[in-house]
């Protein structure tokens, strides 16, 4: 998709580029049928090798040449010696066959490229008292099934966003404070329905059906064994009578909310304060049901010809000021608890809920699925991540 | 001779002349080496991708890390047929591609007969450079341009609103109507080409033997201009059916086969080259078909 991938490089804005990356990625969850090969973390680092090679989602490592202002890599080159070279991925899938050349230290992997990393013995272990910054990472954050596998951490955690519902304020009475308004409600706004386009959307059903059909069973929206994977698709078929369009990047959403073409949808943080700002009458909420969401890693590579100038990197891209300026820059709730004091505008921690521990519980972080449940159940197979791109092919029709 | 000859001794010269007579002896030769390139452009490069796309999608992927496992199966053709979400989206995609062919040779017909031959002789350069001043304008900004248009409270619904109508919002009509904008230029031109040369004596035979003006286009007009409306079909028809950004920027939740291909190429590479050998098999079809109206040797 060249095309629309430059395009999307052309409006060159940060949350542009955001909605993309966030788009394809999909974090994990502990692998109950994960086994990684044995590989082990540095126990000391060696000398600054002078140089530093990255795979990372656009808007993270920024050397001021797109923003004058968004500038955290010339500093680093600068204190630690170590030139940056970066490769921005546009999606998951192709963060993945970046790191499968060995030709990268490290990556910013969303959820389901780490948890593939992991598994295929491209991600070495972490190390995370090498990282000294580590140690003020939110412990929400910490050894979470999507950056580590058994005990052993697998990266170090970057930032994380929840999907939200947003609403037209004019248009949509009473507020909704339940995802029923895009599903069972959804025909009252017949046409003017949107959704993430992404198949990993089909977990946003299976966790409103955790809630409304108890009798389904589901614990994980990211382990849905065949029935429940079935009830999940039968319901977003229903919802797609009711879609004006689906998005994938922020542009589409924020000008389909300005127009009045959707009234009601799944959105992130960053996009409902762009819609906002431009003037849009909407309202984004965490309906009661609780919501999914995104968290990235930086991980190192198993084959990383820099090491120690890769540590380096993780620990600076989360030192405090750098993480506030990656986080505002990109919009997205900082991983480092001491960077909410560095923000620029003051009530930006707030506005993610950066340190709110309740708030992030209620969310279900994106998450490869795959044969094995990852809510540990043995008896059923689960419903790989392969057929929910088929499904969801199928329920756009 | 100049050049040849100011490298010092008659050694380089000598072997010049050589070649130079070699060449002229033989003139299969002199052809070989001219189209040598352009030849090794179009087999390896274009026929051969078109060879690397078929033989991948005979590939399956790994479902853990997509990563293309190169074993032999037809499971993904298989698949093709037998899923009813990708024939009725092959279908659609067709379909989309024959409506905004229509609706160019419908729009495209009148316009072109006003600039080739009523409109006065002086302004018509000006006219046809009217026509083609879209072409300069970005794809993207057309296409967002109509996705302003066509959006709620729209031009499209104030135009309509005083007729009690609302625009057609975004979806496959939205769609069709922003193509046919799009790919109008390709059907004008060929069709105002071929009305420019439409001898003015057989018009007026035609009227001096009794026909009338519907007659006269029908049987005078239409099968001299039929090739050339057929030639800018493969334009409109093609382009329609390649494209899948303005379906994704005005088209709703509607999906056409390059959506598919998109949707697929990262994850299961095979399968995106089996969806993408559905148009190239359409547009062999279409271009065999228009070759029987003899557009292709008046192109």
């Amino acid at each position: 998709m060249p095309l629309t991938r430059t395009l999307t490089a052309a409006a060159a804005t940060a949350l542009l580029l955001t909605a993309t990356a966030c788009g394809s990625g999909s974090a994990g969850s502990s692998g109950g049928g994960l086994n990684p090969p044995r590989l082990k973390a540095p126990s000391k680092l060696g000398r600054a090798e002078g140089q530093v090679d990255l795979v990372a989602w656009a808007g993270y490592v920024e050397d001021g040449s797109n923003d004058p202002k968004a500038d955290w890599v010339s500093s680093f080159e600068k204190s630690t010696g170590c030139q940056v070279h970066s490769k921005v991925a546009a999606s998951s899938d192709e963060m993945v066959k970046l790191m499968k050349t060995g030709e990268y230290d490290a990556v910013s992997a969303s959820g389901d490229a780490s948890l593939r990393l992991i598994a295929s013995g491209d991600a070495a272990p972490v190390n995370t008292s090498l990282v000294p910054n580590y140690r003020d990472i939110f412990p929400d954050l910490k050894m979470q099934p999507w950056n580590s596998v058994k005990g052993t951490a697998y990266g170090i955690p970057h930032g994380r966003g929840a999907n939200l519902l947003m609403y037209n304020t004019a248009k949509v009475h009473p507020a909704p404070d339940s995802w029923s308004a895009v599903f069972d409600d959804a025909a009252a706004h017949r046409g003017h329905v949107t959704a993430y386009d992404s198949p990993i959307y089909i977990a946003d059903a299976a966790l409103y059906l955790r809630a409304t059909r108890p009798e389904l069973k589901i614990k994980d929206p990211y382990a849905l064994d065949q029935k429940q994977f079935d009830a999940a698709v039968a319901l977003l078929k229903k919802q797609n009578r009711s879609v004006g369009e689906y998005w994938g990047d922020y542009l589409k959403e924020v000008s389909a909310f300005k127009s009045g073409d959707s009234v009601v949808g799944t959105t992130w943080q960053v996009i409902a304060n762009l819609a906002a700002s431009e003037g849009a009458k909407v309202k984004a909420v965490l309906p009661k049901e609780g919501s999914t969401g995104w968290s990235d890693t930086w991980m190192v590579s198993a084959r990383a010809k820099h090491p120690t100038c890769a540590y380096k990197w993780l620990d600076w891209i989360v030192s405090p000021k750098v993480n506030a300026q990656v986080a505002e820059y990109f919009g997205e709730a900082p991983a480092n608890a001491k960077a909410c004091a560095h923000t620029s505008d003051k009530g930006f921690c707030t506005t993610y809920h950066a340190a709110d521990t309740a708030y992030w519980k209620r969310i279900a972080f994106w998450n490869t699925p795959i044969q094995q449940c990852l809510d540990g159940r043995t008896d059923v197979r689960c419903v790989p991540y392969a057929r929910w791109v088929q499904a969801w092919t199928e329920i756009k029709g | 001779m100049t050049v040849t000859a100011q490298p010092a001794g008659g050694r380089p010269e000598g072997a010049l002349r050589r070649l130079a007579g070699l060449l002229h002896r033989r003139p299969r030769l002199r052809l070989t080496l001219l189209l040598a390139a352009p030849l090794l452009w179009l087999t390896v490069l274009y026929l051969g991708s078109l060879a690397a796309l078929f033989v991948s999608a005979f590939w399956t992927t790994d479902s853990f890390t997509s990563q293309v496992v190169r074993v032999w199966s037809a499971d993904n053709f298989h698949e093709l047929f037998t899923t009813p979400v990708y024939r009725q989206v092959a279908l659609r995609s067709v379909g989309v591609a024959l409506a905004v062919t229509a609706l160019c040779v419908v729009i495209a017909f009148p316009l072109a007969f006003y600039t080739a031959r009523i409109a006065p002789p002086r302004r018509r350069p000006f006219l046809v450079v009217g026509i083609l001043t879209p072409l300069w304008a970005s794809y993207l900004v057309k296409v967002y341009a109509w996705r302003l248009i066509l959006s709620q409270g729209g031009l499209a619904d104030w135009l309509l609103r005083p007729l009690g109508l609302s625009g057609p919002g975004f979806g496959l009509t939205a769609a069709v109507l922003t193509l046919t904008y799009l790919w109008l230029p390709y059907m004008v031109l060929p069709v105002h080409t071929a009305l420019e040369r439409l001898p003015a004596a057989l018009l007026d035979a035609s009227a001096d033997l009794g026909a009338g003006a519907w007659r006269t286009f029908r049987s005078v007009v239409v099968p001299l201009v039929l090739p050339s409306v057929a030639a800018g079909s493969v334009f409109t028809f093609s382009l329609s059916l390649g494209d899948y950004i303005t379906v994704q920027i005005v088209g709703g939740k509607t999906q056409l086969i390059g959506n598919l291909v998109y949707s697929d190429i990262e994850l299961n590479l095979p399968m995106a080259a089996a969806l993408g050998t559905v148009p190239v098999v359409v547009i062999v079809l279409y271009l065999l078909a228009v070759r029987r109206t003899g557009a292709l040797s008046s192109l």
